[in-house]
């Protein structure tokens, strides 16, 4: 696989059009370095010129933003800062929505100014310049719900990029009762992935879940890293795994390819 | 004596707006007890969200049933003050429907106030029956109990009897216009309040005129007792709602403001010049305290929220958190918010303008730790809002609160931490291994 850093293109007197910030959970969370890989190939396909920080990178900070720590986010965000400036980068696209929502809006205050975009807008917009083709019927007639993960969705408003994507896939899109602007949060957020919930009766990613299989998927389709592991326990915890796959869109994408 | 009933208006007239302002006063101070925020920026946008939101109700009808009821209240209450503007004219001159001179027009208001305070009539019972036959699940939550619950009904009770007052006053008008009294020249229309002519058969026009002024006095009386309600009462959100959604959040909903007592610290941190022996200078103020404890170390926005929050938890029924059957709710968050401010300004009251600790704060005293740590930091509850308050900003600050001044987090938080802090990852991976995907297969 052709993954480029930005030390050695810089070697190299060469600057990549667009930085792809991989992420903690993108770098080393088993399932979640499926979605890098396969957000990688499409990038490969596309023919995109991009890099990524490798060892240089380092968390964006947002669970110890969410968890109360303002002190460490930010000794981490001036941090990475201080990296990207020094490369000049320009352009950012990331698969994790708190990557991305950190970056896009939390950095400018602290110095860190990039165009930040998210891998489905950033895939749906090289689908539209035709880089990228989908063609294949991989998925026709397809039953595929798409879960919006709150810091994509509420957060920032991106709700169409990802659907017309999973459309472009001629699969069926069916939607959950509660979608877009009132979706319901996969559990991960404000640094819950990495502590036991708060008593109650019921796990959110359960709650989720429940509501995902309303819909009668075969499919869900998730754009977060964090999305994708809460959505996947879930079905693990329904026994429904042999039915019900959870992918990442740029995984959908890649499948689509033959990547 | 002639003059007694203009002069008892006027009087009344000015107890009750003279005890409305100062409550007013009281509500401006306690509010600026929060911490300074700059909101003086894209005033363009601030006016059009308040007039979308506020006056244009958009946020109402993402909830059908409720919104349109809403808005139909809404619309009567609104209208209903140019009856009221007649009403003070009238008493406080002795004139009667001084508007009548419109003719055709005046007709049409008056037709108009009278389907509409129907449709308010049915809107309130319809509301009532909601909360207390129906018992929606938001209705009935554990911080739904004792006050907030009785006060729910009570505005509905009140709007009941102002409007049925208002049409009693109506239809005995209409009587006495019919049985050509002087001074109830005729004026107006009345497609509902005709329905209520038989009750006055075979009455004197004394009698009639007796109901038509106690109704006219009551209606009156009722709406000044009504605005000074408004100040103990949930209620208030029908004034402050419009500078809550002014003064709203404008940035992307992902956006936490960076807290800028710590941005110094670690500027001087980063600082390869700075002096890590220097003492502070003599005059220097005391460091700012991170996050919130209490009321007055939050923004004056988040406690002018406090004060406009109507409890109809559409924040609480969307709240993962609370759907799961955990105690956060971030209705509570708000009503906790404005109680405890209630009772600092109180103590402010008591102790002649200065506060005095009472040992208590919002923190554990009213707000819980459990609550604060169970959000997901999701916005569904701001989102949900109908009038542009931020739960989410208060419980974000308390937790910086938690972590920064009392290093309380959970210790499965505090692990995560040490782990960014250590590897640059919330997990226990070295930062050297960030790129070993790469090499691996698949």
């Amino acid at each position: 696989m052709n993954v480029p850093t930005m030390a050695s293109l810089f070697a190299e007197g060469k600057q990549p059009e667009i930085l792809f910030w991989v992420g903690c959970a993108g770098s080393f969370d088993d399932r979640a370095k499926k979605i890098t890989k396969a957000f990688v190939k499409l990038l490969n396909k596309a023919g995109v010129s991009f890099a990524v920080l490798g060892t240089e990178e380092s968390c964006s900070g947002d669970p110890a933003k969410r968890a109360g720590n303002e002190f460490l986010f930010q000794m981490q965000a001036v941090t990475n800062i201080e990296v990207m400036n020094g490369y000049g980068i320009k352009k950012v696209v990331t698969a994790c929505p708190h990557c991305f929502n950190t970056l896009k809006n939390e950095y400018p205050g602290l110095g860190g100014n990039y165009d930040v975009v998210h891998h489905t807008q950033f895939l749906k917009q090289l689908v539209e310049e035709g880089k990228i083709g989908l063609k294949g019927g991989t998925y026709k007639g397809k039953r595929i719900t798409y879960h919006d993960p709150c810091y994509l969705g509420r957060a920032n408003d991106v709700y169409e990029a990802p659907r017309e994507l999973i459309r472009k896939l001629d699969a069926e899109l069916v939607e959950m009762k509660s979608c877009r602007q009132r979706g319901l949060c996969c559990g991960a957020g404000g640094a819950q992935m990495f502590k036991e919930a708060e008593k109650g009766d019921k796990e959110v990613n359960i709650e989720r879940t429940e509501q995902a299989m309303e819909t009668q998927p075969e499919i869900i389709a998730a754009a977060c890293p964090f999305c994708n592991t809460m959505m996947t326990d879930g079905v693990k915890n329904k026994e429904k795994e042999a039915s019900i796959a959870v992918m990442d869109i740029a995984e959908l994408m890649s499948e689509a390819e033959d990547l | 004596m002639e003059y007694l009933p203009n002069i008892l208006f006027g009087i009344l007239l000015v107890i009750g707006i003279g005890y409305f302002s100062r409550n007013v006063k009281k509500l401006r101070r306690n509010i600026f007890l929060g911490r300074d925020a700059d909101l003086s920026d894209n005033k363009p946008q601030r006016w059009k969200n308040m007039a979308r939101i506020a006056l244009g109700q958009s946020q109402m009808v993402v909830r059908p049933i409720a919104g349109i009821m809403h808005i139909i209240v809404y619309i009567g209450f609104v209208i209903i003050n140019i009856e009221v503007l007649e009403i003070i004219i009238d008493g406080l001159l002795g004139t009667h429907r001084i508007f009548a001179f419109m003719g055709g027009f005046y007709d049409f208001l008056i037709a108009s106030f009278e389907i509409l305070a129907l449709l308010v009539i049915v809107a309130v019972v319809v509301f009532w029956l909601r909360r207390n036959a129906l018992k929606l699940a938001r209705f009935v939550k554990p911080e739904m109990k004792g006050w907030p619950k009785s006060d729910a009904n009570w505005i509905l009770y009140i709007e009941l009897i102002l409007m049925g007052l208002f049409l009693t006053m109506n239809a005995a008008d209409y009587q006495l216009q019919q049985m050509g009294v002087a001074h109830y020249e005729e004026a107006g229309m009345f497609p509902v309040s005709q329905f209520i002519l038989p009750v006055f058969e075979g009455m004197s026009a004394s009698s009639v005129i007796l109901i038509e002024r106690i109704a006219w006095w009551l209606h009156i009386a009722g709406i000044l007792f009504f605005l000074n309600y408004l100040y103990y009462s949930k209620h208030l959100h029908i004034l402050l709602a419009f500078p809550n959604t002014y003064f709203g959040n404008l940035k992307p909903k992902g956006e936490f403001a960076n807290n800028e007592a710590v941005t110094k610290e670690v500027k001087l941190m980063m600082d390869p010049n700075a002096d890590p022996f220097a003492a502070p200078a003599e005059d220097t103020a005391p460091p700012e305290k991170f996050g919130a404890s209490d009321v007055q170390d939050l923004k004056w926005v988040q406690l002018l929220s406090a004060y406009t929050c109507t409890e109809c938890g559409r924040c609480t029924s969307e709240c993962p958190a609370n759907q799961t059957g955990k105690k956060l709710s971030p209705r509570k968050i708000m009503m906790d918010t404005r109680d405890r401010l209630e009772e600092v300004g109180k103590n402010i009251d008591k102790n002649k303008g200065e506060f005095v600790d009472d040992g208590k704060q919002l923190l554990d005293d009213y707000i819980s730790r459990e609550e604060l740590w169970a959000c997901t930091s999701c916005n569904a509850c701001v989102e949900a809002c109908p009038v542009s308050i931020d739960p989410l900003s208060i419980i974000m600050n308390m937790r910086q609160y938690l972590v920064m001044e009392q290093s309380a987090a959970p210790a499965e938080l505090n692990a995560m931490m040490g782990n960014i802090e250590n590897n640059g990852a919330p997990w226990p991976f070295n930062q050297m291994d960030r790129l070993n995907w790469a090499e691996e297969a698949g």
